[in-house]
């Protein structure tokens, strides 16, 4: 029943969208659009809860007469599709508050409001979809809308080229994933998802759709080397949209992956865990190092996306290989560290661009060169985009680091694991994720000590207002929920339990009922943490130093200009920037990664001129990969362009050497 | 009765390492300065230090934000509390189930990134060049610690200390290749974690290399002394654990007898003096690294942490 109730929200999400054109033009359309979506989204995320926790029969599915005629459009809420729905209406609840007070800053209202609803219908109906018809067209219906709302401000130049860029990889990947479902259903052409579950591929067919299903959804999750369109795309649009499309559209993506090769693809091969532990590993490191020469704010975040979700794949890819041996305790760990930080990074990642879309409104800027010193001026916005900054960089005690710390335990385990390709393979990936981890809070520490900290470096800077009410309220509940997630986990992984049962047979063992609420992963880990208690002894031995001292010893404060080493300079433009606070990085890294390379250009004594340095840094994968496609594509146009101005004879004599041709193939076809 | 004496034994750990780690530092100074022929401070100089800047008044600077008020009180609970879960005496403390291995230098991590937090607030180039090295080392030295932490963790079966203490002083393992790696690559860690020379030098202020006085540069009067309070914490830290790790021979067991307790603490106090020797006389003997040979000696910590890691997991199989 519950799926019924379901698709009469999306189907209220999706008669929004017309009211909302004919709203748009007058000011209360958007208390209208974004109230009625944040209604609609409680009311789905509250049904999906109640799937998640079982108080439905959970694979009851319900056929629609639409779509292909003899197939009809299947949908079905079952433990998975649960949890992801309770990921994408949460996403989109908290972006529809915070749009309330966000959206009213909007210069088009109607190029944002009417796709808004239609886009979180579409991603409802992706994770709720049960044959491949209906998830394909879902899926397509999602990119569309997304890709209006990312050219929502088409004026700027830069955006409307993130638009393409996002238009074309899109279609490539729903591409790639048509033809992995076109081989899923075999040659009976059977395309629900029931059909699939019960027919098994042979090996040769099953490696090319999980091969295809990585570039497919993957390049939809933004996995390295398809990743290129996501810092475009996702910044370009309007925040609380960004936050929808980094915090929740990549984890519809990871929900494609899990999906297919979890669900339909049948029992996994060894090698399975081995291509998407490798993609996760080089993933999350390439995207954390790409995100530190980031200064600009939104697209730093953007580039975060692509880092958490090597990590994603890296859960996943540990719980296809523990699955792979039936080694099923250790697969349900490895699942839930993944399914956890899917939950944990949509949160984080909506509130840090809140965060980024408040200073965004107030200041007018994206550049951090341009921002600093707004925890003077807002600091609210301050502190909550803090907490995103700790929980984002895997530190105690926020959820970020419990998924991290799950991910390593399984990691643990897999010694036992007997190919060797993965004996050698998942340590150097633990390296990575260890190294992707310290580089993150290295990123944060700039994100938010160049846009937060210091002294204001512009007069918009300086002047900047604390935001609305409506997108605190958001940013507060997200922050909550980081630190809810962070010191009692062990809710969220009984949360998870239907769904790892679902997927690979067993689930974590029960954790609410550990003493003291610590999770213990599972016997063989023999290990234990617990936020609440670790939580409590920070704050209490912070509160006890703080008493102690401003009682016992001093608690006289003056101010006066810093002391700098008795060089203070006035001049806001001596501080760290975010360029430089990245250079140490960038020299250790960078040169072998970018090709980074320092030219500083200093005058002649007694010259005028200013001294200069100039950074060069070279998006390697970019110039190797995109560049000469998309030159390919330049060449191979220019030529065949001559065919649109031929004389008539020449037409006619192309066609018939057509026909003739096609006709030649039908004969010698056998 | 015996919750209240596991309470009290936790008690008694949490002081016992506040009050200890003052003195660790001014025996490792004693020890540097008499190996360079001063006569150098006394002994309890860092004590007297510690009282005297909290008596003093705080000089804020005009462009700190309230985040620079509150973060000396961050850093020093995460620093104390990650020292004090873990086992110095005694192992199979009260608490210190509560965070493995993996939590404690996550929580180092997090007094870290608060104290990079810190160098940027006031807006000055010495903060912003302290802060933006010291995540650089951090960048290195943290998974090359958690390297460290896999190959331990899969010698001894768990990422508690306390298991890993009992584990290892059983025997069982006996010599292992992977272990010497670790302990090697340990001490390399620890070196940079504590900013010791070679990689930077805690008897400096005004050079250019530096990395952790340049960030505390804007800090004064108590916010100095409990940041101050905090270093000398985390170098007892990293003794304790080399101590409880690779000689973890003396820890009073769970149920130990007052006098299992008594022998555990003075082997404990001589774990750290033996390690604030070595600490020193390694100090003496070696220069200051230039900040970008720093990379390729960190660099060479991880790659020790993930030899011994490899080696493991292979050798699981054999």
């Amino acid at each position: 029943m519950m799926v019924v109730y379901a698709l009469y929200g999306v189907a209220a999400l999706v008669v929004l969208a017309p009211i909302a054109i004919a709203f748009s033009a007058s000011p209360r359309g958007t208390s209208v659009v974004y109230g009625a979506s944040l209604m609609i989204t409680l009311t789905l995320g509250m049904i999906a809860l109640l799937s998640l926790f079982g108080y439905s029969d959970q694979s009851s599915t319900v056929t629609l007469p639409l779509g292909l005629p003899w197939l009809g459009a299947h949908f079905r809420i079952d433990a998975l599709a649960a949890f992801f729905l309770v990921v994408v209406n949460l996403g989109g609840a908290s972006a529809s508050l915070f749009a309330l007070g966000y959206g009213r800053h909007e210069h088009s209202p109607q190029r944002v409001l009417p796709f808004y609803p239609a886009y979180l219908a579409a991603m409802n109906l992706v994770v709720m979809a049960d044959d491949a018809f209906s998830f394909l067209v879902s899926w397509e219906f999602m990119s569309l809308t997304s890709w209006a709302l990312v050219i929502a401000h088409h004026r700027i130049r830069e955006n409307v080229r993130a638009g393409y860029i996002y238009l074309l990889m899109a279609s490539f990947g729903t591409l790639a994933l048509l033809l992995a479902f076109g081989l899923l259903a075999g040659a009976d052409g059977n395309y629900a998802f029931d059909a699939m579950r019960a027919s098994h591929p042979s090996a040769a067919l099953a490696a090319l759709v999980l091969v295809l299903t990585i570039v497919g959804a993957g390049s939809k999750a933004g996995v390295v080397p398809l990743h290129a369109w996501l810092p475009l795309a996702h910044p370009a649009a309007p925040s609380h949209v960004s936050a929808l499309m980094s915090g929740v559209m990549t984890k519809v993506a990871v929900y494609g992956l899990v999906r297919i090769v979890f669900d339909l693809l049948g029992p996994p091969d060894w090698w399975w865990s081995m291509a998407v532990l490798a993609v996760g590993g080089i993933t999350a490191v390439m995207g954390v190092l790409y995100a530190l020469m980031q200064h600009d704010l939104k697209r730093l975040l953007a580039y975060h996306t692509v880092e958490n979700i090597g990590i994603i794949y890296i859960g996943l890819g540990l719980a296809l290989a523990f699955k792979a041996y039936d080694m099923q305790l250790a697969a349900a760990l490895a699942l839930t560290a993944g399914l956890f930080h899917v939950f944990n990074h949509s949160v984080f990642k909506s509130l840090l661009f809140f965060g980024a879309g408040a200073v965004l409104n107030s200041t007018g800027e994206r550049d951090m060169e341009h921002l600093g010193g707004l925890i003077h001026r807002m600091p609210q916005t301050a502190f909550v985009f803090l907490v995103g900054c700790v929980a984002i960089s895997a530190l105690p005690p926020l959820n970020g680091f419990v998924s991290e710390w799950l991910t390593f335990q399984a990691i643990l385990l897999s010694p036992q694991l007997p190919a060797w390709g993965l004996k050698f393979l998942v340590p150097a990936v633990g390296a990575l994720l260890a190294l992707s981890a310290a580089l993150a809070a290295a990123c944060f520490v700039k994100a938010f000590g160049v846009s937060f900290l210091g002294r204001a470096r512009t007069p918009a800077a300086a002047q900047a207002q604390e935001t609305d009410s409506n997108s605190l309220a958001a940013m507060y509940f997200l922050a909550a929920l980081c630190l809810v997630a962070g010191i009692l986990p062990g809710f969220f992984i009984d949360a998870l339990a239907p769904v790892t049962k679902s997927l690979v047979g067993v689930s974590m063992p029960h954790q609410a009922g550990v003493e003291w609420l610590s999770i213990v992963p599972i016997a063989e880990s023999r290990s234990s943490y617990n936020g609440l208690l670790v939580f409590i002894f920070v704050v209490l031995s912070g509160s006890v130093a703080a008493f102690a001292i401003h009682r016992l010893a001093s608690d006289k404060l003056r101010r006066a200009p810093a002391w700098d080493c008795g060089y203070p300079d006035p001049s806001t433009a001596t501080q760290y920037t975010a360029s430089s606070f990245a250079q140490p990085i960038r020299r250790v890294y960078g040169a072998t990664v970018f090709r980074a390379r320092e030219i500083g250009e200093m005058p002649a004594p007694g010259a005028m001129a200013p001294a200069r340095l100039t950074v060069e840094l070279h998006d390697l994968i970019w110039d190797a990969a995109y560049a000469p496609i998309a030159g390919f594509i330049g060449y191979a146009a220019d030529r065949l362009n001559v065919l649109q101005f031929l004389t008539i004879r020449r037409y006619l004599t192309l066609v018939f050497t057509a026909l003739v041709l096609l006709l030649l193939v039908l004969a010698i076809w056998p | 009765m015996a919750l209240i004496r596991d309470f009290a034994l936790q008690g008694a750990q949490m002081l016992l390492v506040l009050l200890l780690s003052p003195l660790l530092t001014g025996f490792v100074r004693k020890v540097k300065a008499r190996l360079l022929r001063r006569q150098g401070p006394p002994l309890l100089q860092p004590y007297r230090d510690l009282i005297r800047l909290m008596r003093k008044d705080v000089v804020l600077a005009t462009s700190a934000s309230w985040l620079f008020r509150v973060i000396p009180y961050i850093i020093f609970a995460g620093t104390w509390v990650a020292a004090s879960l873990v086992p110095t005496f005694r192992s199979g403390l009260l608490f210190s189930w509560s965070a493995d291995l993996i939590a404690i230098i996550a929580l180092l991590g997090s007094a870290r990134f608060f104290q990079a937090l810190a160098g940027l607030d006031v807006g000055t180039s010495f903060g912003g060049i302290g802060s933006s090295r010291e995540v650089m080392i951090a960048s290195l030295a943290e998974p090359a610690m958690l390297m460290i932490v896999f190959t331990l963790a899969l010698v001894a079966g768990s990422t508690q200390l306390s298991s890993m203490a009992a584990y290892m002083v059983s025997g069982e393992e006996g010599l292992r290749v992977s272990l010497g790696l670790a302990l090697l690559a340990m001490i390399m860690v620890a070196i940079a974690e504590n900013a010791r020379i070679p990689i930077d030098n805690p008897a400096t202020h005004l050079e250019l290399t530096m990395v952790h006085e340049a960030m505390v540069l804007e800090y004064s009067g108590r916010h100095l002394a409990l940041i101050d309070l905090s270093s000398e914490l985390k170098l007892l830290l990293y003794i304790s654990v080399i101590g409880c790790l690779f000689a973890p021979w003396g820890i009073a067991g769970p149920d130990a007898t007052p006098r299992a307790i008594a022998i555990g603490l003075a082997v404990y106090v001589t774990k750290l003096a033996v390690g604030g020797f070595l600490l020193a006389v390694f100090e003496t003997a070696i220069a200051k690294m230039r900040v970008f040979r720093v990379p390729a000696f960190l660099g060479a910590a991880l790659m020790l942490g993930l030899l011994a890691t490899l080696l493991l997991f292979v050798s699981r199989s054999l």
